[in-house]
């Protein structure tokens, strides 16, 4: 019983080794693809968060002649007029619709007038809200805006003998509980997220291979007629499968340790390095899940008539695993022993505890793992079933 | 040795196998021979047990085949329809990986895929990957890996399939080889001329029942004069 096995799983693993799209899939779609594309995303994310209120962003003043205190505020705060912007009003609307500027600003002619009479001195904001950049744009100005025209108020009253606190009636003090670890459970979850998808990667075109692809090629009928259980040779082909995942899952987790040494960990609030021995954790951590997925990906290849239709049924399963993530950083989840019954969202928690280098608890991975392997053992007999059907050469 | 006996068969509605026996002895060559779709693959595929009949038995050495396959699938050389190999592996490596699957050990996998190489002349392929291959090159290898565990008794299923006049020659050269060694051959085909050309007792079907049986010679006499196509036309369009 055991020899047949290990003969089926060596001769797939050597078959498939042969195979460019495996290979592909196995050796390049998770190890490099996944670590860079993240790493270009956190990226990205930080320096968005990181630049736009220090950054120095172009206005467009319509009258700054009017106002040059307000336009020396503005200045202050990183908004310069435009050298070469909009001479009118209309100019000004007629440039922010056709993109040319996110935003711009007119100084009403009156408006040193009303300001010296202390009267209602106007500004107008030209802006395009249909455009995604303009909103950031807009807030920013209108921060400013408020700021100065807040200052300016609390002058004038000073100048009269009275408190400015009397126009506050009520003043509000915010106090930031959040921690940069919290802040970070999206970006952690895609962590996961990418590591599951390689693993699955790993063994997507090998658990199609094995099902629809031999049928297809016709070479499952005279593999039947050698005197081993169809069993065997279905669990033959789910251990190929599993070597193929637990070897993009080592691969991305290098491929990581590598492509995380570019970003700026710590401002996320994770561990500062991702180094081997977490990485090697990590491993451990995921390596469970490896069974359920190669099991999944025989089970519904099984049902399949081709090797396209596996193709893209397979690529429905592949979202699976991205379920119980997008819950967890919907709904804030904290590890609890329950969630250690789930599958994927136990190995997210597990691994995005260890990131953020909080205590791991072993019975918690205990847990994760045993679930995991009985829920893919539960699987793979389902697939065997499916496999002694008569149908099953179609 | 092989044996069946009110062989029946129904996938759905389509009843594929009604009430068939014969039995292919030892050292001769048994032809089933009918138009495609009369139930000769069913027929084999019961024999190499991948299906199950509805009713009747097939039996090899008197062993039933429903209740002993993996014994069966020993006794068994198998060449299915249009019997696929893996293009990314070499001749040898095809022909070993059933060789292990059969329980063969090296050295003796080796040495006895040297021996089907020499013996099907497989040389010039034996380390190249089967992506690309002829359909007689394919041929040739699917019937290495069906002999690599010396079975007593070979099915095949349209043997000569796609394959040009010098392969169709050489196939016969070897199946009649393996004949003279007593071996029990049965194999399936829709042209007449093959079937007469090589085996020594034919079986006609038709629609799933068998139309007429006997030694080619006896039924050559018993059709008079008339050649076996027209045998076969007369019987089949009869039924």
């Amino acid at each position: 019983m055991r020899t047949p096995i290990l003969v089926v799983c060596r001769k797939e693993v050597l078959e498939n080794g042969r195979d460019r799209r495996t290979v592909f899939s196995t050796l390049f779609f998770g190890p490099l693809f996944a670590p860079a594309l993240f790493a270009v995303l956190i990226n990205v994310m930080l320096s968005q968060a990181l630049s736009s209120m220090d950054e120095v962003m172009e206005l467009p003043i319509i009258g700054a002649e009017h106002a040059p205190n307000l336009v020396g505020f503005l200045r202050r705060y990183g908004l310069e007029p435009a050298d070469d912007g909009p001479a009118s009003l209309e100019d000004a609307r007629a440039a922010v619709a056709r993109g040319q500027h996110d935003i711009a600003l007119a100084v009403a002619p009156d408006y040193a007038q009303a300001f010296r009479n202390g009267d209602d001195a106007r500004v107008t904001l030209i802006v395009d809200r249909s455009e995604t950049g303009a909103t950031a744009a807009s807030q920013r100005v209108r921060t400013v805006l408020d700021a100065y025209a807040n200052q300016i108020g609390m002058l004038r009253l000073q100048a009269r003998g009275l408190n400015p606190a009397v126009l506050r009636a009520v003043t509000i003090d915010e106090l930031d509980v959040s921690t940069a670890a919290a802040r970070s459970v999206l970006l952690l979850g895609m962590l996961t997220y990418f590591l599951l998808l390689a693993t699955l990667a790993g063994g997507f075109y090998l658990a199609i291979d094995a099902t629809a692809g031999e049928r297809e090629r016709g070479s499952l009928e005279p593999l039947l007629t050698v005197p081993v259980g169809r069993s065997s040779l279905l669990l033959g082909k789910m251990a190929a499968t599993i070597c193929y995942m637990l070897l993009s899952l080592a691969l991305t987790l290098f491929g990581f340790m590598i492509a995380l040494k570019f970003v700026p960990l710590e401002s996320l609030g994770m561990r500062a390095n991702f180094d081997a021995a977490v990485a090697l954790q990590t491993f451990l951590l995921l390596a469970p899940f490896t069974p359920l997925g190669a099991a999944l990906m025989t089970l519904v290849a099984s049902f399949t008539r081709s090797y396209k239709e596996a193709q893209t049924y397979l690529t429905l399963v592949l979202l699976i695993p991205t379920l119980p993530l997008l819950l967890a950083s919907l709904l804030n989840v904290e590890p609890d022993f329950r969630l250690m019954w789930i599958p994927s969202l136990s190995q997210h928690l597990l691994v995005t505890a260890l990131l953020k280098a909080e205590p791991l608890s072993w019975s918690y991975a205990a847990v994760s793992a045993t679930a995991s392997v009985v829920l893919g053992a539960l699987l793979a007999l389902l697939a065997i079933r499916l496999y002694d059907r008569e149908a099953l050469l179609g | 040795m092989i044996e069946v006996s009110g062989l029946s068969k129904r996938f759905g509605a389509v009843v594929a196998l009604d009430d068939v026996s014969f039995a292919a002895p030892d050292g001769r060559i048994t032809g089933l021979l009918g138009p495609n779709g009369a139930g000769k693959s069913t027929c084999l595929r019961i024999l190499y047990t991948v299906l199950k009949p509805d009713a009747g038995y097939a039996k090899i050495n008197d062993v039933d085949v429903v209740e002993h396959p993996l014994w069966a699938r020993r006794e068994l050389g198998v060449l299915p329809h249009g019997a696929g190999l893996y293009p990314q592996l070499t001749t040898r490596e095809n022909i070993a990986y059933f060789g292990r699957l059969h329980g063969i050990k090296e050295p003796a996998l080796s040495a006895r895929i040297d021996q089907l190489v020499a013996r099907l002349e497989l040389e010039e392929i034996a380390d190249r990957r089967a992506k690309g291959f002829s359909q007689g090159q394919r041929t040739k290898v699917a019937l290495a890996r069906a002999l690599v565990h010396r079975p007593k008794n070979l099915l095949l299923d349209e043997p000569t399939n796609g394959l040009d006049v010098m392969s169709t020659l050489s196939l016969r050269n070897w199946l009649s080889e393996l004949k003279a060694r007593g071996q029990c051959i049965v194999l399936s085909s829709h042209i007449m001329q093959e079937v007469a050309a090589l085996c020594d007792d034919i079986v006609i079907v038709a629609h799933g029942r068998i139309v007429a049986q006997g030694t080619t010679e006896a039924l050559r006499e018993r059709f008079g004069n008339k050649s076996l196509e027209d045998i076969f036309v007369e019987t089949v369009a009869g039924s």
